[in-house]
C-alpha cells in the first residue's frame, strides 16, 4: 500500500473509538448526581481550578529540547549518507556536534538543567 | 524465507479476478484495516494479562487464574465489564478536549504498527522513511495525554500531564540520537524492511561493536521512559497523583488509554527487534549449518513475535526491579548522562563506519 495506508489507518481509529464509546453509551448504565461530576481530588471537595500557572522549569526544558530536536531532524539525512561519503561527512557531523555539545556545556554550566 | 508478497500478490489477484478495481481497493481496504484492528485488540488483551500474570510471579502468588484455563480470559472479562461501565466525566472539564484526546493515542499507535515489518514484505506501509515516520508518529501521542490531563480540570491529572510530556520530549532525544540513528549509521536506511535485510550476516546488536550495544542499553532505558513505565511512571504514579492525566476518565475511555500503553510498550519493542536484534530474521549460529538450516523452516512472523516478546518481558521486569524515580532524577539522568552518552556514542559510532570496522 502506498501513502493511502495513513487514511486508512487514520479511519480505522477513528471507527475504533467511536464503536467502542457508542456500545459504552448505549448499554452502560447513566445516573447523575452533582456529586459525582466534580473534578477527583482525594475525596474531598475540590478547591479552586486546575487551570493555574505551573512550574516555570518545564519551560526551560522544553525550550532546550526544541533545540536539540531541531538537531536530530538535521542528523537523520546525515546518517543515511554516511557510508557513502565516509571521512567528509565524519567532519562535517562532529563540526556539527561538537557545536551543539558546547551548547549542552553552556546550559549545564548556567545552571539550566538544575531542578530546583 | 517466507515471501509473504506472493500472499498478499495471490489474494490481490483473485479478489482482481472477481470484482471492479474499485471493489479490489475497497476490499482490501477493509481486510487490512480489519486485521489490524483485531491485531491491535488481541495485543492488548495479551500484554495486560502477561503484565498481570508476570508481576504475580514476580511476587510469589499466582495472578490472575480464575476465569478461563490459568485465567486466560480475565482481560476478556475486563473489557467486557469496562464496556459496561458508566462513563463518569467531570462537569468542569473541557469537554471537547476530553473526547479528542484518545484519538491521539490511539491513531498514533495503529499508524506506528503500519510501518512494523512483522515478516519478508509483510508491512502495511512500506515507505522509504520509515523509522523517521515511526519516532515522528510516536511522539504525537504526547500531545493526546497533554490534552487529557488538561482539559480534565484536576490537579492530579494536570501534574501527571506536564510530567510526562516532560519525561517524552527529553527521552525521546536520546532515543532518536543515540540509539535509532546510530544503527542507522550501520544499515545506510531508513526503511524499516531494507534495515533488516541488512542484518542477515548477523544482528547489529553484535556486529556494532561497543556502540551498538551501548546504543542498545540506552534505547531500552529511553524506550522504558517513553512508554510511561516504572521507574519513569511519574505520569500517573499511584502513590501520589492518583491515576495521573488519565483519573478522570472512566469506562472504555480509560481503557483506551491503557490499551495505548500497552501496545505503545509493543511498538518499542517492535524498533528494539527490528534495528538491533534483526527483526524477523532466524536465529543463526555461524558455522552450525543444520541448526541454521531447521530455523530457517520457522516463519518470520514467528521469529519476530518471540524475540519482542523476549523484549517486553524485559520491559515488565524493570517494572519490578527499579524504584520509581523523582522528576528531578529522571530529568538529570537524561540531560546529564543520557544525551552526552549518546552524543559521544554516535560520534564513536561513524567513526566506526567511516573506518569500515564492521563484521
Amino acid at each position: 500500500m502506498g501513502s493511502s495506508a495513513l487514511v486508512l489507518f487514520f479511519i480505522v481509529g477513528v471507527f475504533f473509538i467511536v464503536i467502542a464509546t457508542s456500545i459504552a453509551a448505549l448499554f452502560a448504565p447513566r445516573s447523575s448526581n452533582p456529586q459525582k461530576l466534580d473534578p477527583w481530588e482525594c475525596g474531598i471537595k475540590p478547591s479552586g481550578n486546575a487551570w493555574i500557572q505551573f512550574k516555570i522549569g518545564y519551560y526551560l526544558f522544553a525550550i532546550i529540547y526544541l533545540i536539540f530536536d531541531v538537531e536530530v531532524v538535521f542528523l537523520v539525512p546525515w546518517a543515511v549518507v554516511m557510508k557513502k561519503m565516509g571521512t567528509v561527512a565524519f567532519v562535517e557531523a562532529l563540526i556539527f556536534l561538537v557545536i551543539l555539545g558546547i551548547g549542552l556545556l553552556y546550559a549545564w554550566n548556567k545552571k539550566a538543567l538544575k531542578w530546583e | 524465507m517466507y515471501d509473504f508478497s506472493k500472499i498478499t500478490g495471490a489474494i490481490h489477484n483473485w479478489l482482481s479476478s472477481i470484482m471492479p478495481d474499485l471493489g479490489v481497493i475497497i476490499t482490501e481496504w477493509v481486510l487490512i484495516g480489519v486485521v489490524f484492528l483485531a491485531f491491535f485488540a488481541l495485543l492488548g488483551l495479551i500484554l495486560v494479562y502477561a503484565e498481570r500474570r508476570i508481576a504475580g510471579f514476580f511476587q510469589f502468588r499466582l495472578g490472575p487464574n480464575r476465569v478461563g484455563p490459568f485465567g486466560m480470559f480475565q482481560t476478556v472479562a475486563d473489557t467486557v465489564k469496562l464496556l459496561l461501565k458508566e462513563l463518569v466525566g467531570t462537569k468542569e472539564a473541557d469537554s471537547f478536549l476530553y473526547n479528542l484526546a484518545p484519538y491521539f493515542l490511539i491513531i498514533a499507535a495503529l499508524m506506528s504498527m503500519a510501518v512494523i515489518p512483522y515478516g519478508f514484505n509483510l508491512v502495511a506501509y512500506d515507505v522509504n522513511i520509515g523509522l523517521f515516520f515511526m519516532m515522528a508518529v510516536s511522539s504525537i501521542g504526547v500531545i493526546g495525554i497533554l490534552l487529557a490531563g488538561w482539559s480534565s480540570n484536576n490537579k492530579y491529572s494536570m501534574i501527571g500531564a506536564i510530567r510526562s510530556s516532560a519525561i517524552i520530549i527529553s527521552y525521546e532525544l536520546s532515543l532518536g540520537l543515540s540509539s535509532v540513528l546510530a544503527m542507522v549509521l550501520l544499515a545506510g536506511t531508513l526503511n524499516m524492511n531494507e534495515i533488516v535485510m541488512s542484518q542477515q550476516a548477523g544482528w547489529w546488536l553484535f556486529r556494532g561493536h561497543i556502540p551498538a550495544i551501548i546504543a542498545f542499553i540506552v534505547f531500552i532505558i529511553t524506550g522504558t521512559a517513553e512508554t510511561n513505565r516504572v521507574p519513569f511512571d511519574l505520569t500517573e504514579a499511584e502513590s501520589e497523583l492518583g491515576a495521573g492525566f488519565h483519573a478522570e476518565y472512566s469506562g472504555i475511555k480509560f481503557a483506551f488509554f491503557f490499551l495505548a500503553e500497552f501496545v505503545n510498550m509493543f511498538i518499542i519493542s517492535a524498533i528494539a527487534v527490528t534495528v538491533f536484534l534483526g527483526g524477523w530474521l532466524p536465529i543463526h549460529i555461524p558455522f552450525w549449518d543444520g541448526f541454521n538450516g531447521i530455523m530457517d523452516y520457522i516463519p518470520g512472523p514467528i521469529w519476530f513475535m518471540i524475540k519482542t516478546s523476549i523484549v517486553i518481558f524485559i520491559l515488565m521486569w524493570f517494572r519490578w526491579t527499579f524504584p520509581r524515580l523523582r522528576i528531578d532524577q529522571v530529568l538529570t539522568l537524561e540531560w546529564k548522562y543520557l544525551l552526552p552518552i549518546s552524543l559521544v556514542n554516535l560520534i564513536l559510532m561513524a567513526f566506526v563506519v567511516m573506518m569500515g570496522w564492521v563484521f
